[in-house]
C-alpha cells in the first residue's frame, strides 16, 4: 500500500482545537467536519486539499483533546498519511484505530516542504520526496498495530477475534 | 526489573506478573467513561461490536460539554446518550440537575478509586491519577471497544518521577505547581510517559490540588499522571466511595527516564501565556511587564472548579468589586459544589462582587457556550488549555492561572498578583 500526494506543511504542537475547533463538535458527520478541517490554522486547507495529499509537521502533532473528530476529519478530507517528528499520544492511537496511517520520522519532517510531492510505502516505512529526490526510513508500526491497520481499524480487529 | 506505580497497575489488569516499558498489552478496565461529545459518536461504533455494554456498573456517561444544551444538535446528542443509558440500564448516567463536569463528578461520586484502570473519551481523564489510579484519555473507537469488551490495548509507558518537597506559599496552589512543571519540561516533555508524583511535599497538597495537577498531565503530553496514595487519599476515598481499592507503590528499583525534584516552597504564582500551557511566567515576571488588560475571567472547569478553588477565589473577592471592564464567570464543577457554595455564602460573595454564577458545565472552557470570546479579547482562566481559538475567536487570548490570580485579576482589570490585590490600580 502506498500514499502519493502533495504536502501541506505545519510546525510544532498543532493541536486538536485548530485541527477541528470545538465549535463544530456538536456534529459528528464526517463530511461536515472535513469541511472545517484545519480552519483555525489554515483557512484554505479544506478547499485546497486533494484526495491522497499528505500532512507533514514537526513535534507533537495532534496535542490536546481526545476528539477522534480530528483524525477523522483529516482522513475524510482526503489526507492519505501524516508524517511528523512526533505525535501526541491520543491522536496517535485514534489515527490507528480509524485506519489513518501516521509515521514518525524527524528527518523527513525537517526535509519535506509545503507543496513537495511525496510517496510513502506503508509496508517498508520508506518515505520518498519526489520533488527533492530524497529518501527517508520512517518508523515502522509494531506488529500489533499492523494487525489493527490491516483489519482496517480496531472495530474489525475486535470483530475478527 | 522493578516497576513504576503505573506499570504495576497495568500488569495487574493485564493478568501479568510484570510488564516493561514499550510492551503492548491488553488490560481489563474498571471504568469506561464518555461525554456528550464523544459518547454519541461512540454509539454506532459500539453497535457494530456488541448489543450490550460489558458491565452496566462500569460504563459511565456524563453530559457536560454542551449542556444544558446550547442548540438543537447538542440536544440530539444528549438525547442519544440519555436513551442509550436508559435502554442499557446504566447505573451511572448523570442527568442535568445531578451532573457537572465529568472529572469532578467521578471522584466525588466514588466511581473512581486507587488502583483502578480507567479510560475516558476525554483527554483530561488523567485527573483520577490524583487518587492513585491509572487513568487515561482515549478516542471514540477506543471507548466504544472498551464499552463492548471491557478491555483496551496499551503500550506500557516509561515514566518521569517528580519528587515534591517543601510547602507551597499561601497564594500558591496545585495550578501554579503544574504550570511551573510544564513550563520546565515543555508541552511534549512527558510525551507517551507517566508523570509519577511522590515525596513528602505531597502531604502539603490538598486532594483538590492533586486533582488539578493530575488533570494537566496531558498538557505535558503524558499518558497519565499519578500520585502516591497517602492518608489524605485514604480519607478522601472513605468519605466518597464504598468501592474496594488497591494501593500500588513503585518498586525501589523501578526505572525512570528522569527524576525531577520540585521544592514547592520555591514555586511562585505562575501564569501560562498564550498559546501553550507551557508558556509559564511567574507573577513576578508578569508584574515586571506592562499591565496586561483583560476582558474576561473564568473560574471553574475540571481543573479548578472544585470547592477549595472557589473558596480561594472567594477569599480574594470578598467585599471587593470586579473591575468595570471585566466580565467574570464563576462555574462550580458539580451540583454538590454549587450547593456548598450556597451554604458557605460564597454565592453572595461572588454576586456582590459582580460575577456571574453559573450552573455546572464545561461552558466557556472550550468555547462551547456561556462566555465565548470575541476577536481581540483577553481572558484569565482557571482552565487547562490556552490554544488558539480554544475559548472562541481565533484572535482571542487566554492566560491560564490559579483561582487566586484569576480573582485578583478580576478586581484589578489586568493580570494581577493575589499577594497584593489592588496595587497598581
Ligand atoms: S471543563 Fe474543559 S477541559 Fe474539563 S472536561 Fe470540560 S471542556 Fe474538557
Amino acid at each position: 500500500m502506498k500514499a502519493i500526494g502533495h504536502v501541506f506543511k505545519y510546525g510544532d504542537n498543532v493541536d486538536t482545537d485548530v485541527i477541528i475547533p470545538a465549535r463544530y463538535l456538536n456534529s459528528f458527520d464526517a463530511q461536515e467536519l472535513a469541511s472545517h478541517a484545519m480552519v483555525d490554522i489554515d483557512p484554505e486547507f479544506a478547499s485546497k486539499v486533494q484526495q491522497g495529499d499528505l500532512i507533514v509537521a514537526n513535534k507533537n502533532f495532534g496535542c490536546g483533546s481526545s476528539r477522534e473528530h480530528a483524525p477523522l476529519c483529516l482522513k475524510t478530507a482526503g489526507v492519505s498519511c501524516i508524517i511528523a517528528e512526533t505525535f501526541a499520544r491520543i491522536f496517535y492511537r485514534n489515527a490507528i484505530n480509524i485506519g489513518l496511517p501516521i509515521i514518525e520520522c524527524p528527518e523527513a519532517a525537517q526535509n519535506i516542504e509545503a507543496g513537495d510531492e511525496v510517496e510513502v510505502d506503508f509496508d517498508s516505512g520508506k518515505i520518498y520526496n519526489r520533488t527533492k529526490g530524497t529518501e527517508f526510513q520512517g518508523q515502522a508500526f509494531p506488529e500489533f498495530m499492523q494487525k489493527i491497520i490491516k483489519a482496517e481499524g480496531l472495530v474489525n480487529y475486535i470483530n475478527n477475534k | 526489573m522493578g516497576m513504576t506505580m503505573t506499570q504495576k497497575i497495568l500488569a495487574a489488569h493485564a493478568g501479568l506478573d510484570s510488564v516493561a516499558a514499550g510492551q503492548l498489552i491488553e488490560a481489563g478496565l474498571d471504568v469506561v467513561m464518555a461525554n456528550d461529545i464523544t459518547g454519541p459518536m461512540a454509539l454506532p461504533i459500539l453497535a457494530e461490536m456488541a448489543d450490550k455494554v460489558f458491565d452496566k456498573d462500569k460504563v459511565v456517561f456524563v453530559p457536560d460539554h454542551f449542556t444544558p444544551n446550547k442548540d438543537i444538535k447538542s440536544a440530539e446528542n444528549s438525547k442519544a446518550i440519555r436513551e442509550f443509558a436508559k435502554a442499557q440500564g446504566l447505573t451511572n448516567y448523570f442527568e442535568q440537575g445531578k451532573s457537572g463536569v465529568e472529572h469532578a463528578i467521578l471522584p466525588e461520586s466514588g466511581i473512581v478509586v486507587a488502583g483502578q484502570c480507567i479510560i475516558g473519551a476525554d483527554s483530561h481523564t488523567c485527573t483520577y491519577g490524583a487518587l492513585g489510579a491509572f487513568s487515561t484519555g482515549v478516542g471514540t473507537t477506543d471507548i466504544a471497544a472498551g464499552m463492548a469488551t471491557g478491555q483496551a490495548w496499551f503500550k506500557v509507558p516509561s515514566a518521569i518521577k517528580f519528587v515534591l518537597t517543601g510547602k507551597p506559599g499561601p497564594y500558591v496552589s496545585g495550578k501554579d505547581v503544574i504550570i511551573h512543571i510544564i513550563g520546565k519540561i515543555g508541552v511534549d516533555g512527558a510525551l507517551y510517559k507517566s508523570m509519577e508524583f511522590v515525596g513528602d511535599g505531597i502531604a502539603n497538597l490538598t486532594m483538590d490540588d492533586r486533582f488539578t495537577m493530575a488533570n494537566m498531565a496531558i498538557e505535558a503530553g503524558a499518558k497519565n499522571g499519578i500520585f502516591m496514595v497517602d492518608d489524605q487519599t485514604l480519607t478522601y476515598m472513605k468519605e466518597h466511595s464504598t468501592k474496594e481499592y488497591t494501593v500500588y507503590e513503585a518498586d525501589e528499583d523501578a526505572q525512570y527516564d528522569e527524576v525531577i525534584e520540585v521544592n514547592l516552597a520555591e514555586v511562585r504564582p505562575t501564569v501560562a501565556f498564550p498559546h501553550l500551557p507551557g508558556n509559564a511566567k511567574t507573577i513576578d515576571e508578569v508584574e515586571a511587564m506592562e499591565p496586561i488588560k483583560i476582558d474576561q475571567v473564568v473560574i471553574g472547569s475540571c481543573t479548578n472548579g472544585r470547592m477549595s478553588d472557589l473558596r480561594r477565589a472567594a477569599a480574594i473577592l470578598k467585599g471587593q468589586t470586579v473591575h468595570s471592564d471585566v466580565r467574570v464567570m464563576v462555574v462550580p464543577a458539580t451540583q454538590k459544589i454549587y450547593k456548598q457554595c450556597i451554604a458557605e455564602g460564597l454565592v453572595d460573595i461572588f454576586i456582590d462582587a459582580g460575577c456571574a454564577f453559573n450552573t455546572p458545565s464545561c461552558g466557556p472552557c472550550m468555547g462551547g457556550h456561556m462566555g465565548v470570546m470575541a476577536a481581540g479579547e483577553k481572558c484569565v482562566s482557571t482552565t487547562n488549555r490556552n490554544f488558539v481559538g480554544r475559548m472562541g475567536h481565533v484572535d482571542s487570548l487566554i492566560y491560564l492561572a490559579s483561582p487566586e490570580v484569576a480573582a485578583a485579576s478580576a478586581i484589578a482589570g489586568y493580570i494581577a498578583n493575589p499577594e497584593k490585590v489592588g496595587d497598581r490600580s
